[in-house]
């Protein structure tokens, strides 16, 4: 009887995983303690396309430092977020502006992302109540429905799916709701690989639904994972080095 | 003295048709001083009529954190007005949101009012009666250039007290005409219940509009400000147009009064047998410059009937109709009719009567001071210049 009930555990699991587990999971698939990242965004308008290179440099969830290399008009331009703070060096203003408030509703260079988007960096669990609605295939990977319901007021979304890979734990498409139940964004990660013991999506889909149009690229051109990185890159006269 | 202007004005009469080129001259100065002057004033009475019937009313009373002029102090400049202090106060209260009109993103300023209030013009009673889910009321600049028409949904983006995203879709159930671009333009009207819902600030307004029977108190936490002090920007920039465009009519002026001194140089170079005769009759050099001088001056009295008879059926036809303007103000961001009713007043006529008479009088004296140096004798030899 108990090696019944014993072979019957990872088939329960299997049948209704712990969806706060599987948070887990693609927290510490996703999150590492430091990480350099060399990338571009592509930004697809009506008329025309841009594309935007850049460097970042993270440490936790908390501090981030981005630098714009390409094209000529945003090469040079840093971006600083400690925790709740936001600042942007313009080289060619050659000043350093905080970002709040009303600006932070503003698009980052054109995107469909908001510097609010940016900024939302608490973990998932700590924000939302999860429970598992389903499986699905996507692009050919079976995947956990995680339907996320804000369990704190101070929130900027009431309501997210994820679609997280059952073998990887990286998420494959995420949507993002109003409290009225409309979807608002929508992100779709492609293009899986492996950094050592990591799984990570080299390409992000991000798209503001109501808005026509393909949204933004963001693609991983180079990642480095748990590196060292200066504190001094972390401090507000790194943007004007 | 009687003597002097009597002289003056046949030596005048005389000249004929010069004297009426040089009145003529004068007289286009006279007309347009009185034309952009009368067309400025109805256009600074018409824009602060509108700006009083359409958001100032008699005064507001913000918010202590809120600045109109400051997005930044939207998120926070709002309040609860205690109750027993609301009398003779139509409440708005301001947010911030997105609206996607044919899938464009457009930022709005969503503006909550009371709609049962008759103290401004946008005309609320329509979202009273509306079946509509979220009705709106938008101006017509806002609704061209979102493309929308009354019946139109759009979905209206917004984020509530505490940050949260929320949608819905709106429908538009009126488009209203007005000149203010400060009620109109990147702005969104709904029912001041309506949005205090959808932001989770209930009883919450970001400033009050008083009207006519509003006594202001201090209020701890709100500033009141009074309309005059709302106008002021209106007036100052109405009064900028108004010193910046004087420039061309001075330079008419200028004009005019150089065709008077040149005339009245010459006439003393060309009349100092007169003048001699003058000086041998009797006369004091003092006299003759005086003659002299009132017969510029009298230019500018011919110059001011001159003008007066082809002026006054212009200026009452003005007036009457007004004058129309191709482009609309409200493009621009500033208060403009589509078509301006000039403004005659007393004072305008009064002042621009006393600029030309002085001015030419001026003007005349300059030209006739060398009399006081000249030589009697040599002037009946006609030698004195």
């Amino acid at each position: 009887m108990k090696l019944f009930i014993l072979l019957l555990v990872p088939f329960l699991w299997a049948q209704s995983p712990d969806p706060y587990v599987i948070l887990d999971r693609v927290d510490q698939n996703m999150l590492s303690t430091t990480k350099i990242l060399e990338g571009k965004m592509i930004v697809y308008g009506k008329r025309n396309t841009r594309t935007i290179t850049f460097r970042s440099y993270s440490e936790g969830i908390d501090k981030s430092f981005t630098e714009y290399l390409s094209p000529a008009r945003e090469a040079g331009t840093k971006m600083l977020k400690l925790k709740d703070n936001l600042w942007i060096y313009s080289p060619a203003a050659d000043r350093t502006i905080q970002i709040s408030g009303h600006m932070l509703k503003q698009s980052v260079m054109g995107s469909d992302m908001s510097y609010e988007d940016m900024m939302e960096d608490r973990k998932l669990k700590d924000v939302y109540y999860a429970t598992v609605k389903g499986e699905e295939t996507v692009d050919g990977h079976a995947c956990w429905i995680l339907e996320l319901n804000a369990k704190v007021k101070e929130v900027a979304y009431e309501k997210m799916k994820i679609w997280v890979d059952q073998q990887r734990y990286v998420p494959l498409r995420e949507e993002l709701y109003a409290k009225s139940g409309q979807l608002l964004k929508r992100a779709v990660f492609s293009d899986v690989q492996r950094f050592g013991s990591r799984w990570y999506p080299t390409k992000i889909n991000y798209r503001d639904v109501l808005k026509k149009g393909k949204g933004t690229d963001f693609i991983v051109t180079r990642l480095k994972l748990d590196v060292i990185i200066d504190p001094y890159m972390f401090t507000k006269a790194a943007l004007r080095r | 003295m009687i003597l002097v202007w009597k002289l003056a004005y046949k030596n005048l009469i005389r000249a004929g048709l010069k004297t009426w080129l040089n009145a003529l001259a004068l007289s286009f100065a006279f007309v347009l001083i009185i034309f952009y002057n009368g067309m400025i004033d109805g256009w600074n009475m018409e824009a602060r009529q509108d700006a009083v019937e359409w958001d100032y009313g008699y005064g507001h009373l913000r918010n202590a954190g809120y600045d109109p002029a400051d997005p930044f102090s939207i998120q926070d400049g709002h309040g609860i007005l205690p109750e027993p202090f609301r009398k003779d106060l139509t409440p708005v209260l301001v947010w911030q949101g997105t609206i996607y009109p044919q899938g464009r993103m457009m930022p709005v300023l969503i503006k909550g009012i009371e709609v049962n209030q008759e103290t401004v013009k946008i005309p609320s009673e329509i979202l009273k009666t509306s079946t509509a889910g979220y009705p709106v009321l938008l101006g017509r600049k806002m609704a061209e250039s979102a493309g929308l028409k009354k019946g139109d949904p759009v979905l209206l983006r917004w984020r509530d007290k505490n940050g949260t995203f929320d949608a819905v879709e709106a429908t538009v159930v009126g488009i209203f005409e007005t000149n203010v671009p400060f009620v109109d333009g990147g702005q969104l009207w709904m029912s001041l219940k309506t949005l205090q819902e959808m932001t989770g600030l209930h009883d919450e307004a970001s400033f009050y509009i008083a009207n006519e029977a509003y006594v202001p108190e201090p209020i701890d936490g709100w500033t009141f400000i009074d309309q005059e002090t709302l106008l002021k920007p209106v007036t100052d920039l109405i009064n900028a147009k108004k010193y910046g465009a004087a420039i061309m009519y001075l330079l008419l002026l200028a004009i005019g009064l150089l065709v008077i001194f040149d005339t009245q140089a010459f006439a003393i170079f060309r009349r100092q047998k007169e003048i001699g005769t003058h000086i041998a009759m009797g006369m004091t050099k003092g006299e003759v410059i005086r003659m002299f001088t009132a017969e510029g001056a009298m230019y500018s009295i011919f110059a001011i009937v001159l003008g007066g008879l082809y002026g006054t059926p212009l200026f009452i036809y003005l007036a009457k109709n007004g004058i129309s303007f191709p482009v609309s103000g409200d493009t621009m961001g500033i208060i403009i009719a589509p078509t301006i009713y000039s403004v005659y007043s007393a004072a305008l006529i009064v002042k621009t009567f006393l600029l030309l008479v002085i001015s030419a009088t001026l003007v005349s004296l300059l030209a006739t001071r060398k009399i006081a140096t000249m030589n009697p004798v040599e002037a009946l030899k006609g030698k004195a210049l």
